[in-house]
C-alpha cells in the first residue's frame, strides 16, 4: 500500500493540472491514468483557451473562464521554465464569426447580456461588422455578416500542455501512473483507498477527474456527476504560411501551420468515429468563411467525446457523505487549466471549496422536493 | 548519387526540376526524376526548416513534399512524371493565397 497526500483519478488535462497544482504546493499527489483504451477528450482538443461564449444566464462560468484565461498567461510561462516544454500559447483575442445578419444580431444580444450579467470586473465585447473584420482579418469571404470579439480569447497546444503537465507533475515529486483503471474505490470520510493497475493507494483526499468515468466514480464517493458524451470533430489541413491573424471558434491556425477547423456537436453515445457527412459540413462552413481554404488540403480528421454535464456546465464539489473527495469535470480543459491548477488545487489541498464555486455542485442535478 | 537500372525502358519525358529541363525516364515518379537529376534535398521542413528528401518512396513518411505543377506539399514519390511537368523544391511552409 501506497500512502500520498491525494489521489488523482484521471491523467487527462483536469487530472493532469489538478496533480501538478497540488505537487508545486508541495502535496504528494498520486496521478492514476487508465490508458489508451479511455476515451481521451484531452487527446482530441482543439485547443482553445475560449471565454466569450460561456456563462450565459451562469456569470460564475463566465468569470471563472475569464479568471482562468488571464491566469494563462504566466501559467504558460510557469510551466516553460519548469519543464522547458512550450504550450504554443497565444492570447491575442478571438472572433466569432456570424455568417448571416441573423446570427450577428443574435449574437449582439447574447455578448450584450453576457456584460450585463457579469459583475465586476465587467465582461467587455465589441461587434464588428463585416469591414471592421475585415481589418483584422481580411481573409473573409463575402458572406461574413460580422463577428463578436473578446480580448479574452486565446489558445494553446493541447497536446504540450498535457505533456508539460505531466512533466512538471513528475520534477514537483508526483507519481504518474499509466495503465491505472481503477479496480476498487473504498471511501471513507479523509480516507480513500483505491486499488488500480494491481497496486493500492490510500490517501485522505481523492479528486475524481476521470472524464466520462466519473459518472461511475463518483457514485461511489458521494458525488453526483452525470456526465454524458457529446462528440466533436475535428478537420486539420496541410502546413501553411500564417495567414490567419485572429483565432475564431471555428477555424484556427496552429503554431505550426497547420489549420484546425472544428466546432460541431452530436449526440451519438460512446462512438468517436469520424463521419463523411461532418466533415463536409465542417469544410464548407470554412470555405464560406475563410474562401481561400477551397485550396489548402486536410490531411487529418478525427473526433472526440466531450465530457458533458446535462447543463454544460462544471462539476465542482466537495463529498458531504466522505469529506476529502472532490469532483472536478468540464469540456473546457484547455480554458481552465490555470485555473485547476493555480486555484482549483489549492481548494482542494485546504480541504473547501470556496463560496465562488457553490454553483457548480452535482446537486442541481438531484431532484428537487416540490414541498 | 543515384542511377538507373540498366534493364530501365529508354523512353523519357522532359520535365522541369527548380525550373531546369530534365529527361526522366516514362513511367518513373517525380521524386526518382528529382533524385536522378542530382537533388539531395527536395524541401525544407515547414516548422524548422532543416533540410529533407525523399525517404521511404512508397507514400508512407511523407518526406517527399514537392510543389508540383504549381501545387504545394505532392507526395512526389506518389506522382508519375508528364511532359512539362513543374517539380519544385519546396522551402518551409506552403502558400496559401487568401
Amino acid at each position: 500500500m501506497s500512502r500520498y497526500d491525494t489521489i488523482v483519478i484521471g491523467g487527462g488535462l483536469v487530472g493532469s493540472a489538478i496533480a501538478y497544482g497540488l505537487a508545486r504546493r508541495g502535496l504528494k499527489a498520486a496521478l492514476l491514468d487508465e490508458g489508451d483504451v479511455a476515451f481521451r477528450a484531452s487527446r482530441g482538443n482543439f485547443g482553445l483557451v475560449w471565454v466569450q461564449s460561456k456563462g450565459i444566464g451562469v456569470p460564475e462560468y463566465q468569470r471563472w473562464s475569464r479568471l482562468s484565461s488571464e491566469l494563462w498567461d504566466d501559467f504558460a510561462v510557469e510551466l516553460r521554465q519548469e519543464t522547458g516544454i512550450d504550450c504554443a500559447h497565444e492570447h491575442r483575442g478571438g472572433v466569432t464569426i456570424c455568417l448571416t445578419e441573423q446570427d450577428f444580431a443574435q449574437r449582439r444580444q447574447m455578448m450584450e447580456r453576457l456584460r450585463l450579467e457579469s459583475g465586476e470586473p465587467r465582461f467587455e465585447y465589441q461587434m464588428l461588422d463585416h469591414d471592421e473584420l475585415r481589418k483584422l482579418m481580411p481573409e473573409i469571404g463575402p458572406e461574413v455578416a460580422g463577428a463578436s470579439y473578446t480580448r479574452y480569447d486565446g489558445a494553446a497546444n493541447p497536446l504540450y500542455l498535457l505533456r508539460a503537465l505531466h512533466a512538471a507533475l513528475l520534477k514537483r515529486g508526483g507519481h504518474y501512473f499509466a495503465h491505472s483503471k481503477v479496480a476498487t474505490l473504498k471511501a471513507a470520510p479523509h480516507d480513500f483507498t483505491v486499488t488500480a493497475g494491481g497496486a493500492t493507494f490510500s490517501a485522505p483526499r481523492l479528486v475524481l477527474a476521470a472524464g466520462l468515468g466519473n459518472r461511475e466514480l463518483g457514485a461511489q464517493a458521494g458525488l453526483n456527476m452525470p456526465v454524458q458524451p457529446e462528440r466533436g470533430q475535428i478537420l486539420a489541413t496541410e502546413r501553411v504560411k500564417p495567414v490567419l491573424g485572429m483565432l475564431t471558434l471555428l477555424v484556427r491556425q496552429t503554431a505550426e501551420g497547420s489549420v484546425m477547423i472544428g466546432e460541431s456537436h452530436e449526440d451519438v453515445g460512446l462512438n468517436d468515429a469520424t463521419t463523411p457527412d461532418v466533415q463536409q459540413a465542417l469544410a464548407a462552413r470554412a470555405v464560406r468563411t475563410f474562401p481561400f481554404l477551397r485550396d489548402v488540403r486536410v490531411v487529418r480528421h478525427w473526433a472526440a467525446l466531450r465530457v458533458m454535464s446535462p447543463d454544460g456546465l462544471p462539476i465542482y464539489e466537495q463529498s458531504q457523505q466522505y469529506p476529502g473527495a472532490f469532483a472536478a469535470t468540464c469540456h473546457s480543459g484547455v480554458t481552465l487549466a490555470a485555473a485547476h491548477a493555480l486555484r482549483y488545487a489549492g481548494f482542494v489541498a485546504n480541504g473547501a471549496l470556496p463560496a465562488e464555486l457553490a454553483r457548480f455542485t452535482g446537486k442541481r442535478f438531484d431532484v428537487q422536493k416540490a414541498a | 548519387m543515384f542511377k538507373k537500372l540498366p534493364d530501365a525502358g529508354a523512353a523519357t519525358v522532359t520535365v522541369l526540376i527548380d525550373g531546369k529541363p530534365f529527361q526522366a525516364p516514362q513511367g518513373c515518379t517525380a521524386a526518382a526524376a528529382a533524385l536522378l537529376a542530382g537533388a539531395t534535398s527536395t524541401r525544407t521542413t515547414a516548422v524548422s526548416e532543416a533540410p529533407r528528401a525523399p525517404y521511404c518512396m512508397m507514400g508512407v513518411c511523407f518526406e517527399c513534399l514537392m510543389e508540383i505543377d504549381g501545387a504545394p506539399n505532392q507526395q512526389a514519390c506518389l506522382v508519375p512524371v508528364a511532359d512539362n511537368m513543374r517539380i519544385n523544391r519546396q522551402p518551409g511552409k506552403a502558400e496559401a493565397k487568401p
